[in-house]
């Protein structure tokens, strides 16, 4: 068995990850400041392109403080927890075709696994684990009530992710990734390539907000809702550890992004790519492109949503949770068998 | 035939799997913090489903993963956080009756392991396992087939349930 | 290959760990908590000799018992948590109002 091509397959992605991760930063105080009438970080190299780096330095050259009544133990794995949740999730999504290169086709996935779409709902759920932790061990109680709320919202958000999930599969047959990407190859009537945002448009919105919920990004950042609970479940945090948090919170943003691209967008197809006639290695590579620049609009998205819509009360997140995105993901696989039927 | 002696990479991960459940089972039960006991089960809980996967059932180990872990012990911390605060974790966690169930439990453990070591287990010769048909296609198949009825008397247990849950910890209205 | 026997005993030394838990602890969620560790002990049992026989049957059972387990965890919790409401503790040994 090779070990050399998984390896070489892990460090890459997850140096493009991280690398994302500093320039989404950049991206989302840039987009923020456009939206808001500002300038925003512009000193720190050309355009401020630099600014992450100044970033981390301060991050790594500050005190770190755990507060003497914390669990120290829990206090300092929470926010590792965190962080690998959210880069695991990568092993399992395709970012591009199998691909020959070096006289070899190489599958552009780490693990390509065959229950990859569980895997994916098994991981999102394990995400509330960070931050409930990190929320108790500090020991404080605007901590301790971000943490609550996020267990009691990442619960009730991972239904109607499911359930949402299912119209896919049912569409898919398979609870592979890979298979699922492929099968969103096909045409429309000729001209609308058979992603499955046109096949199901309300398990898309459904799912989307879903996994903005998932992820604690606003309009559902009531975990850490900082003009109420001060910093939320990080506001005894510090350093690096806090550090690792926003690192955590935008791997997460990458990850989310990534999969709505592989589930709803067509994952890496590039539409009508075969009518060109180009070679066989181009194609993959346009296909890995197709599929950067699909992550990279959703996550545009991402940043434009949360900074034009404000946050919810709680208990409007817990009406619209149970009482309108359920029904809907319910709807939408009754919908979804009706057309299969048909 | 004699039997494979030398030792596989699937065996060093059964003890190393075993060991973690084993050890992290008994921080769930003589832990002192309730925390540490939550976290502990999620390590048991991983073991175990890292033994699904061994035993090829990989589609439930990541049901175990999705269901215990993701769900069933969320609540349980829920629950820890709503009734515990880490200062008064100390007071009153101890342990009762600690003769009368070491016996209890000794005697279970000793019929147990007797019966598993005596009994000649029925063993399909050459049964393998990874030729069982248990991916995802053919549990949902023989969900709707062979086990309609367990399947259907369940998601009515899981409506029951969800209900009975919210009538009981719903806050009582005062008129 | 690790024989079916290995299997078995690790599922009863788990099963015994619950055990002792359920009688030893007087925090009510160890006691749930021990109880979620005896029924992941059965569900390995069943899992183990559904592979050794080759028989599929044993994940079907597996597959019902986390259903059962999900609802009583819900249930469970829900239960500890009017218990907490009402007594302000959750330890079995001072909840007693049904010993009169």
């Amino acid at each position: 068995m090779n070990i050399i091509e998984p390896l070489v397959k892990i460090a890459l992605i997850l140096l493009i990850n991280l690398t994302t991760v500093a320039y989404l930063v950049y991206t989302e105080r840039r987009v923020s400041a456009f939206i808001q009438n500002r300038v925003g970080p512009n000193r720190v190299g050309p355009m401020g392109l630099l600014q992450p780096v100044a970033d981390i330095v301060k991050l790594f050259f500050k005190e770190d403080i755990v507060p003497t009544a914390a669990n120290k133990f829990v206090h300092s794995l929470a926010p590792l927890i965190s962080l690998i949740v959210a880069l695991s999730t990568f092993a399992v999504i395709p970012f591009g075709n199998t691909i020959h290169l070096f006289g070899r086709d190489i599958k552009l996935m780490i693990a390509d696994v065959n229950v990859g779409l569980l895997y994916l709902l098994a991981l999102s759920s394990l995400g509330v684990y960070g931050i409930t932790l990190s929320g108790w061990s500090s020991n404080n109680k605007y901590s301790l009530l971000g943490g609550l709320r996020s267990s009691a919202q990442m619960i009730s958000y991972e239904l109607s992710m499911g359930l949402s999930i299912i119209g896919v599969l049912m569409i898919a047959g398979s609870l592979q990734l890979d298979k699922i990407v492929v099968h969103q190859g096909n045409y429309l009537g000729g001209f609308l390539p058979a992603w499955n945002i046109f096949l199901q448009p309300l398990g898309f919105i459904t799912f989307v907000v879903a996994y903005f919920a998932e992820t604690n990004r606003l309009p559902f950042d009531l975990p850490e809702a900082e003009p109420e609970l001060v910093g939320g479940y990080h506001t005894e945090y510090s350093g690096m550890k806090f550090g690792l948090f926003f690192l955590a919170e935008y791997a997460n943003m990458i990850t989310a992004s990534a999969v709505i691209t592989t589930l709803y967008l067509g994952g890496w197809q590039f539409p009508f790519i075969e009518n060109f006639g180009f070679s066989p290695l181009a194609v993959s590579l346009l296909q890995v492109a197709a599929f950067g620049v699909k992550v990279a609009l959703v996550l545009l998205f991402f940043i434009i949503v949360r900074w034009t819509i404000p946050r919810f009360r709680y208990d409007q997140l817990m009406n619209l949770g149970w009482k309108v995105m359920l029904p809907l993901a319910v709807l939408n696989i009754i919908i979804t068998g009706f057309f299969i039927l048909v | 035939m004699t039997p494979d002696t030398t030792l596989h990479l699937t065996d060093y991960l059964f003890y190393f799997f075993a060991l973690l459940a084993v050890f992290s089972g008994g921080v769930v039960v003589f832990s002192r913090n309730i925390v540490h006991s939550a976290f502990a089960l999620m390590f048991t809980l991983f073991a175990v489903a890292g033994l699904y996967v061994l035993l090829n059932a990989d589609f439930l180990a990541v049901t175990q993963i999705l269901v215990y872990v993701g769900g069933i012990l969320v609540l349980i911390l829920f629950g820890v956080m709503l009734t515990n605060k880490i200062v008064d974790v100390q007071i009153k966690a101890g342990s009762i009756h600690v003769l009368p169930a070491s016996i209890i439990t000794a005697v279970i453990a000793g019929t147990l392991c007797g019966v598993f070591t005596l009994t000649d287990w029925f063993v399909v010769p050459g049964a393998d396992a990874s030729a069982v048909k248990t991916t995802a296609p053919h549990i949902g198949e023989a969900l709707i087939t062979n086990y309609v009825l367990p399947f259907e008397v369940a998601s009515v247990v899981l409506l029951v349930a969800m209900l009975g849950a919210a009538m009981i910890a719903r806050r009582e209205r005062k008129k | 290959m690790i024989p079916l026997n290995f299997y078995l005993i690790l599922s009863a030394f788990m099963f015994c760990v619950g055990v002792l838990g359920v009688l030893v602890r007087r925090n009510a969620i160890v006691v749930f908590m021990c109880i979620e560790l005896m029924l992941n002990s059965v569900n390995l049992s069943l899992i183990a000799f559904s592979s050794y026989l080759g028989d599929p049957t044993g994940q079907m059972l597996v597959f019902f018992v986390m259903t059962v387990a999900a609802a009583e965890a819900a249930v469970g919790l829900a239960i500890i948590i009017a218990l907490f409401r009402n007594k302000q503790t959750v330890n079995i040994d001072e909840i007693n109002i049904l010993k009169w």
